[in-house]
Formats: C-alpha cells, structure tokens, sequence
C-alpha cells in the first residue's frame, strides 16, 4: 500500500519511535496524542500537537466537512463537494474540504460544517452546487452565519450569529445523547488518524491491558444487550463462547442490516468505521478468537468498501494481524459482502451464507456461541452493539450505564422514516417515550397530517397506535405492547395510509423472503398474504380476520427461526389496535385511508380539469371519455383502478373518492 | 490441502466465485456455471440452489441499465409501489419479463438502499433518485435513454466512416 507523501500522526516522530506491525509497541496509540513517551522531546510533542490542530481544522484553520455517506451522495454531495473547491478559489479563501459521515439529520441533505477552531461552526443544511458559493461567500468575506441550520457555539465574532440557533437549542440536537454516534458526520470516515486524534483506538488498548474476563466483566457491568434486535446480554453471549473449549473461535459482525427503515447500521459504519472495527477486535479478544468476518448487505456497497478501508489501514499500523499492540493477541478479518437475502440477519444463516451455501436457518440449540461458524465457537454481534464495546472500553463502563432504564443500559440509535417533518438517524437514552423521539426530535407530522401510528422493528414489530405513544421504548415495555425494538427503524404512518395495506406489504416482504425450510413460515406467509389481499380487494370476510389470527399464533409457535416467528406480529398488532380499518374493509368494502385502489373510485373534478384530455389518452383502459361538454368523466364499469390518471392529470383534477 | 476452517478461504467460497462471475458478464451464464462445477467438483445442482437463493444473482442477461425500485417500507408508504407500475408500463415490460421489449433498460425490485429519509428512492444505473416521482423518472430515464441511443449512433458513424 501506498504511504502518504506527508507526515502523518499514525507515523513515527523521529528515529526514536520504532513501532510497526512487526515490532508493535504497547502505547503506541495513547503515544499518538499524549506522546512521545519513550523519549523526552518538545519538538516531537509539538509537532504531534500541531498535526492534531490540522486534521481538526485543516491545515489552514478552516476545514469545509461536507457529509458524503450514502444519504449525502443520494442527495447529490459529490456536486457540492466539487462546487465547494470551485467557489473557494474563485473567492480565494484556502482552506482543506473534505467529506464527512452522516450527522443523522437526513432531512438536511446535503450538509456543509465550516469548522475552525475558534469559529462559531456553522451548519447548513440542502445545501447545492447552485448556493454553496453564496454560503461560502457570505462567510469568509462578510463575516456571516446568516443562513445556517444552526451553529455550534456562538463567539460573538460573526454577523447574524444571534439569528441562528446553537445546536444545543434545537430540540433535534439537545434531545439526543450522541455517545456511540459521537464521530458520525464529524471525522472523515476513510482516515484512520482522524479516529485517533477523536480518541479511536483507546478502548482497545485498554483492553490489551486486561485479562479477557476483565474485559467480559465491564461489558457485564455496563448492561450492554444485543442492539440487532433481540436484547440478549452481550457479555453472556461472549462468556458462553470464552468457555468453550476449542482451538479455534470466530466472532462475525452482523452487518446485514436488512429491516426497511432502519439505517443506523449502515450510518455507523459509513461514518465511524474504525469504531465497529475496534469492536470487533475487542470482543475477538474477549471470546478468544483469532478470526474475524464483517458479513455486510449486498445492498450498501459503501458501507462494506469503507470497512475494508477500514481493515486495510488497522492492519498496517499493526492495529490488527498478528501480535496486536505487543499483547501477544493475533487477530484478523475479512470482510464479505452478502449476495442479498434477507434471512441472512438471522445467525445461524448468516453463517451458512459464510460458508457459501444457501443461507438457510438451522435449529437452535446448538447456538453458534458453542456450535457455529465450521461448527466453532462463534460469537456474532450486530455493528451497533460492537460500536457500544469500543466506546465503553474507552470511556468506562459508569458513562455508559448513565443513560438508559434499570433493565436495558445506555443509549441506541433510532431511524424515523415516514410521515414526519425531520427524517434521521437519532441516538437517544433507552427508555426514552416514543412521543419525544416522534414529535420532539423528530418534528411531528407533515403539514396538514395527523399521526395515527408508528411501525417499530421492521417486518418483525408491529404497529403501535398513537394513544401508545407514552410508551418508553425499551424492550420489555414494546414486547408486551406487541411490537419489538428490532433494530430500531421507526416508520411513522400518518392518516393517508392504511393499516391493511401496511400489514399486507410487511407480508409481502416476508413471504418473499421466506428461506422456505419450514413449513409454518413456508406456507404460514402465503396464507396470511392470500387472506390480506382478499381483504384489501374487498372480498374479505370476518372468517378472515379469526383465520389471520390463527395462522398469526401457530407461526410465533412453530417458526423454526426469528424471520417467521415474528413475520405476523404487523398483523396481529395492527388487528390488536386497528380491528376498525379491517372491518371497514369488510363490511362496508371502503378502504378509509383511499389506499387500496380496489375500494376508492376516481372522480375527475371539473372545477380543476382543463380538458386537456391527457387522462383519457393514458387510460389503458379507454375508461375516461369526453363528455358533451368538454369535459371527462370515468366510467365505473370500465376503470381497473390503476391510477394512471392520478398520476399524468397535470392539475391533479382526478380524486379518489 | 486447503484448511475448510480458514475464513481466508473465503475468498474462494461459492458466493464470492458467482459475485465474481456476475461482475465479469453482468450475470450468470450457463456455460460458466458448468465450467465451476466441472473445476471445483461440486454438483451443478447445488450452484444453482446458491444462485437462485439469492437476490443478487441472475440468469439472464441484464438490460443495458438496471432501475431498481427500492420496495422499503418508507418507500412504499410514500409511493414506490406506484413508481413501479408506472415504470412497468412506461418502459414497456411485459407481464413475467424483467427487461424493457427495447433490451435497454432492467426492472428490479430491490430490498431498503437505507436512503429512508429520501424516500421513495429508484436507482436508475448507479444513480440514486430521492423522493422519486413519474414526472421526474420519466425525465431522468429519457435522458439516460438518450445517452445510451447517442452513443450507439456514434459507434454506428464510425462504423460507417471506416
């Protein structure tokens, strides 16, 4: 690999410092900030301090971070990355930008942080290639924040700076506990120095430093539980496996985020890398395992090339490979990408999917924590939860065990997705209601909506309705409402969507997904999915709804894994809180939210049709004619409810009714 | 011998080979899955049980640009599920077929990008579209048709020249 042509922190300061991969040395990371330590040196200390100011603010004082994860670059980042360089040449401002993870605050797509070290920090939000210039302009050459989403501190230095809200008064902002996403949206997630300088890498070397059951014990005492779904104490899942004897053992990192709505994996590591990596090395270290493997989504591309980064630089700095920091402890890992099944976030077929076969679930018990990769012990946690163990280990287990409820410790990431005003990715205290993160951080409902519900944990949670919103979310007080954490996506539904249709599409998505082993979800699936389609076609009946409890209840029972034990907790939640939208469908064959197309008519409203005639020519159907008067009308009769007219009507003339 | 309990191998698992493969041709053809089951001495059935388990894999030749439609939750509630048939229909794709009858462009359904918050979301090649909508797919994909016609009718030009 190719060494940077500048000296960086992660390279020795003088002759003194022999560390290498091959010759590693104990402190050689508290040594970056804190050091040197072998010798004594001002000049070296110095110099160390002066790279920490550059890679915080640039090696001119400002620094332009510009968030560049998959979301940013959706929202088209890369423009405004290239725009940024143009606009600061032509106004002639040196300063160094560079691309960022993801803040969390999605809704503020693409974003622009102008950092320096005594500066108010602006933050601007939808920020393009068409307005970046004036952004830029009016900071460096007027001296003004006007215009941003918020600043970080105020100085009294800036124009408009008392128009502008610090982030710490935004209810987005000061509601969150930013512990394990500390880093996201602030480091450039592809540079292995800017993790250290933010303190990367401590915990591990702390860790070095104990015993493995040392280790276990302040992960027991933090009260960290399995952030992928199930809540299963993380230290026990890595005690069972430490006690097993074997000459070989394997910690996997589930990176197969694959629940719709939920991205926090996807953002941690896209923007901390190093930080799930240190995990995984800990917790390698804790089980006593000598290999690692990142299984990633085939889906987020990104995420897995910046974890192979991420690999790649740990290794060379002997961060990872054989005698890890002097400690005598060798470990590696390998990163694989998924060919894309959704089952494969269950363990046992993840594991399978490892060792290239169809990713099919197996019993349980023997769990893969005495049995499991080529029948070895193997430990396999979720990104977030290995994010936990790095940033526990580097702050202690007491910082940790501040946030949360008795039961479920610390803090974890949330996704809220839907029908709210601020869309993202937020970290707030477990325990926190579902009402603070819906309305408070996240803003409410959209213009002129009304909530009636949030879908918790995936395909595999459930509907909660909006008089539940009180409810702390952790995972006893959701498991007995009938929903799960899950991973922790959040989709808020508002009034313009249907329970039923919800709970069809989740069907869907499980049935399709269904590995197929066993017959309880093979069949169970299909059944539920034929009944729910019959219902939001209008030719259901009360049978129906016994029947989709029924099946809904032998599934849970029988299900050989998560995927089909929970696959009908949307269903039975929202019959448990929106029995009334079934029936609507039933009896009165009306679909209330006008979703399902089969039970709404279309109707051409003629005080805002033009006559343009375009609905009539898309029809597929020839169901939209010409009226005497020039005006259009759908023929009942004829129409097969495919909405084409909704869509190419350039007034949006034709409703639902 | 190759150690099976070495996740190094990996590099050398089934998925990976028919990744490998798929990236090379832009799916998997016949003759090359017979060759690896001749090389690597694995029954032909049980390739084809990995790449027909798996979403990522296919067995026919793709369109010259894939659009996937991201059928996620978010994206569904705010509409993908009619960007979709209106892709089908604007596209021209028939009823069991995945490719438009031009052979130009793909349709597949896809599993969250997790651009939840940009929903609905439709990849058309390697380019995201957030917040997604008939008027503005039938934009970019005429303009990605255009691209496409533009350089065919080039290399037919110079065809001609030479």
């Amino acid at each position: 690999m190719m060494r940077q042509e500048y000296w960086t922190l992660m390279d020795p300061c003088c002759d003194y410092c022999l560390h290498s991969s091959d010759n590693p040395c104990a402190r050689y990371v508290t040594c970056r900030m804190r050091g040197p330590f072998c010798h004594k040196s001002v000049e070296c200390r110095e110099k160390r301090q002066q790279r920490v100011k550059e890679v915080l603010y640039g090696s001119q004082g400002v620094r332009i971070n510009i968030g560049a994860s998959s979301c940013g670059l959706a929202a088209g980042a890369e423009r405004v990355l290239e725009a940024a360089k143009d606009s600061l040449r032509s106004i002639g401002v040196e300063a160094e930008v560079s691309a960022v993870g993801c803040l969390g605050l999605c809704f503020m797509e693409p974003f622009i942080e102008i950092r320096s070290e005594d500066g108010p920090s602006p933050i601007y939000g939808h920020v393009s290639p068409e307005n970046i210039g004036d952004i830029l302009a009016k900071y460096f050459e007027e001296g003004s924040v006007e215009g941003a989403f918020a600043i970080r501190r105020r100085t009294g230095r800036f124009k408009d700076e008392d128009k502008v809200p610090t982030l710490d008064e935004l209810d987005v902002w000061r509601k969150q506990v930013k512990w394990v996403s500390r880093n996201c949206g602030v480091i450039n997630p592809e540079s292995i120095e800017e993790y250290i300088v933010t303190g990367g890498y401590e915990g591990l070397s702390r860790a070095l430093t104990m015993k493995p059951e040392e280790v276990i014990e302040e992960i027991r005492l933090a009260g960290l539980r399995g952030r992928g779904g199930a809540g299963f104490p993380t230290w026990l899942k890595w005690k069972i496996c430490r006690e097993q004897p074997s000459d070989e053992k394997y910690v996997i990192c589930n990176a197969d985020e694959g629940d719709p709505g939920a991205f926090m994996n996807r953002l941690l590591a896209e923007s901390d890398p190093h930080r799930v990596l240190e995990g995984l090395i800990i917790a390698g270290y804790a089980i006593g395992a000598s290999q690692g493997v990142i299984f990633v989504r085939a889906e987020k591309p990104l995420m897995a090339a910046r974890l192979e980064k991420a690999v790649e630089d740990a290794r060379q700095w002997g961060l990872l490979g054989e005698n890890i920091l002097g400690s005598g402890f060798s470990f590696d890992v390998s990163v694989m990408r998924s060919a894309g099944a959704f089952v494969c976030g269950e363990e046992t077929a993840m594991i399978a999917a490892i060792e290239g076969g169809r990713a099919m679930p197996r019993q349980r018990p023997p769990y893969p924590a005495s049995r499991g990769l080529w029948d070895k012990p193997t430990v396999v946690n979720n990104v977030e939860t290995l994010a936990h163990v790095a940033t526990i280990m580097a702050h202690g287990w007491r910082e940790f065990a501040k946030y949360g409820t008795e039961r479920s410790k610390g803090t974890k990431m949330f996704c809220v997705t839907g029908s709210v005003k601020r869309t993202g990715a937020f970290e707030v205290p477990i325990g926190t209601t579902i009402r603070t993160l819906v309305y408070d951080i996240a803003g409410g409902p959209r213009e002129g909506r009304k909530i009636k519900a949030v879908q918790i944990g995936g395909p595999s949670g459930g509907c909660l309705p909006e008089r539940l919103f009180d409810l702390p979310i952790d995972y006893e007080s959701l498991q007995e409402a009938g929903a799960i954490m899950g991973s922790g996506g959040l989709v808020v539904i508002d009034d313009t969507n249907c329970m039923v249709d919800v709970a069809r599409y989740f069907t869907s998505f499980t049935l399709a997904e269904s590995c197929g082993k066993c017959i309880p979800c093979r069949v169970g699936t299909k059944a539920l999915y034929d009944r729910l389609s019959a219902i939001v076609e209008g030719m259901g009946s009360q049978e129906d709804l016994q029947l989709l409890e029924e099946i809904g209840l032998m599934m849970k029972e029988a299900a050989l894994c998560a995927l089909g034990g929970t696959a009908p907790n949307p269903i039975l939640s929202s019959l448990r809180y929106f029995r009334d939208e079934y029936e609507a469908h039933i009896l009165e064959k009306k679909c209330p939210a006008k979703v399902c197309s089969k039970l709404v008519s279309y109707v051409i409203n003629r005080e805002l049709c033009v006559k343009c005639g375009l609905c009539a020519k898309s029809c597929p159907a020839g169901a939209i004619t010409k009226t005497a008067d020039g005006f259009f009308t759908v023929d009942e009769s004829k129409c097969i409810k495919c909405g084409t007219c909704v869509i190419t009507c350039p007034r949006g003339a034709v409703e639902k009714r | 011998m190759i150690n099976k309990s070495n996740p190094k191998i990996s590099s050398n698992n089934l998925i990976r080979t028919l990744q490998r493969i798929q990236e090379k041709h832009g799916f998997l053809p016949k003759d090359s899955l017979i060759k690896l089951s001749r090389d690597t001495r694995s029954p032909l059935s049980k390739i084809f049980g990995v790449a027909t388990f798996y979403h990522q894999f296919r067995l026919e030749p793709p369109g010259k640009v894939t659009i996937y439609v991201c059928m996620g939750t978010a994206c569904h509630l705010r509409g993908n599920a009619e960007n979709y048939e209106f892709l089908r229909r604007f596209l021209d794709i028939r009823p069991g077929r995945s490719t438009s009858s031009d052979g130009l462009f793909s349709l597949e359904k896809a599993r969250c990008f997790g651009c939840c918050s940009l929903a609905p979301v439709v990849k058309v090649g390697d380019t995201l579209v957030g917040k997604a909508t008939p008027r503005e797919l039938q934009r970019v994909i005429s303009r990605v048709r255009e691209a496409i016609l533009r350089k065919e009718v080039a290399r037919g030009g110079g065809g001609d020249r030479t």
